[in-house]
């Protein structure tokens, strides 16, 4: 089993009162809580948090915590001195040495203190024969912006806490082949049925909540079903109007510029978005940058100048007033 | 290994009795309709009987992890959660804007 240290978790003193410990637990929550920091390891942190003060709370659990003593460091490997194990069995029903499937080694501490008196969502662990339901559950699947668009299948290998034949928390492997359909956006949430944690006497499976981040894409940005595309042209199909080919998530397609297209416009590519669920998708925007080459030969040099001289078109006649207001 | 037939988006396409909501979040009814009543919470319009979108699974369930995890009362439960709602459509508008503006060129 490995140790951890609940009271520096919390950043409270051993000897603090069940006060302080709520104060404590109070301010760590609000700030690590997952759903309100954008602290990416707010969950991890979160979880050690709550854990701590799910012991501590508890005068019970506290005081056989307490028991275990202080000499360990966080992480440590440790087993419990026989004397609070021998206590812990009478108290909450474990199997007697060598009675097989229980031994302190290969659970952790929050199995344990979780265990004994745990309490799930939907409200506290019952008597023996009470029907309760499966602890659901949410991770995060990340998908490219194709996987996205056409739907695909995912293995998700999870370690979710479940129950052993003790009728104690354990983590249980668990992989599920999950069809993601067609048409995720970032952030949207596929619920799977029943694919949570297991009911315990005859309760209802949990449900399993995926939660979808689309990875960043190398030509598109994705806002809802819509996309987004940077479309770079030379200056003489901006000014003359041109057909180009455009990569859109279905293949290539052909737009046409109109002649004296500026910079910044956004050409509307119709239903080359995303799926949507209602049926119907998203549109694709090119929006167009003009981009000069970098690096001109002597006869585009030649051809820029002879422009240069023949042309009147002033890019800066909105400065001559000099810009004042009134 | 498990494959799952039993999927769904949870998107506010698809609506949900508040039975339905209780059982996804754990939270109890009489919770939900307070939401209800202090706008953290809003019913599809038009039909008889109290829908809501199915989108509001997800935020009912995080409604049940606040109170349960930040000893919230309803009311001030309701207020986080307008708040938190606010700020994902703020978030939402910065993607949409960001989405328009081209990365820099390498």
């Amino acid at each position: 089993m490995k140790y951890k240290d609940y009271y520096a978790i919390l950043g409270v003193a051993r000897s603090a009162s069940a006060d302080e410990i709520k104060k404590a637990y109070r301010k760590l929550a609000q700030k690590f809580h997952p759903d309100v920091t954008k602290d990416p390891k707010g969950e991890e942190k979160f979880k050690d948090i709550a854990e701590a003060y799910q012991t501590l709370k508890d005068a019970e659990k506290r005081a056989a915590y307490d028991q275990l003593g202080t000499g360990y460091q966080p992480g440590q490997d440790f087993r419990p001195p026989p004397d609070w194990e021998r206590q812990f069995r009478e108290r909450y029903g474990g199997a007697p040495p060598g009675a097989g499937g229980f031994s302190f080694e290969d659970i952790d501490l929050s199995d344990l203190f979780g265990g004994f008196a745990s309490r799930g969502r939907r409200g506290a662990r019952g008597g023996a024969s009470m029907r309760i339901p499966g602890e659901d559950f949410e991770v995060a699947v990340h998908l490219s912006l194709e996987e996205a668009y056409r739907g695909t299948q995912v293995d998700l290998n999870l370690a979710l806490p479940g129950y052993d034949e003790q009728g104690r928390m354990r983590q249980v492997p668990k992989t599920i082949k999950a069809r993601i359909p067609k048409g995720a956006t970032d952030g949207q949430r596929l619920r799977l049925r029943g694919q949570g944690g297991k009911g315990i006497n005859g309760g209802p499976d949990g449900d399993l909540y995926l939660n979808i981040v689309l990875h960043p894409h190398a030509l598109f940005r994705p806002d809802g079903h819509d996309l987004y595309l940077d479309l770079p042209l030379a200056p003489w199909e901006a000014a003359l109007g041109a057909t180009i080919e455009v990569p859109t998530l279905s293949g290539a397609v052909n737009l046409k510029i109109p002649p004296g297209t500026a910079a910044g416009r956004k050409l509307r590519l119709a239903k080359k978005g995303l799926p949507k669920p209602g049926g119907g998708e998203g549109d694709l925007y090119a929006i167009v940058q003009i981009v000069n080459p970098t690096v001109l030969s002597e006869r585009e040099r030649e051809l820029f100048r002879e422009l240069a001289n023949a042309s009147r078109f002033n890019p800066r006649g909105h400065f001559a007033g000099g810009g004042s207001h009134g | 290994m498990a494959e799952n037939d039993d999927a769904d988006w949870l998107h506010a396409e698809t609506q949900v009795t508040i039975v339905e909501l209780a059982r996804s979040s754990g939270l109890p009814e009489d919770v939900l309709r307070e939401l209800v009543e202090y706008g953290a919470l809003e019913p599809a319009p038009g039909a008889a009987e109290w829908c809501f979108g199915a989108d509001c699974v997800v935020r009912v369930r995080k409604a049940a992890r606040l109170r349960d995890d930040l000893e919230l009362e309803t009311e001030s439960l309701a207020l986080v959660l307008s708040f938190l709602e606010r700020i994902q459509r703020l978030e939402a508008q910065v993607r949409h804007l960001h989405a328009q503006i081209a990365p820099p060129r390498r």
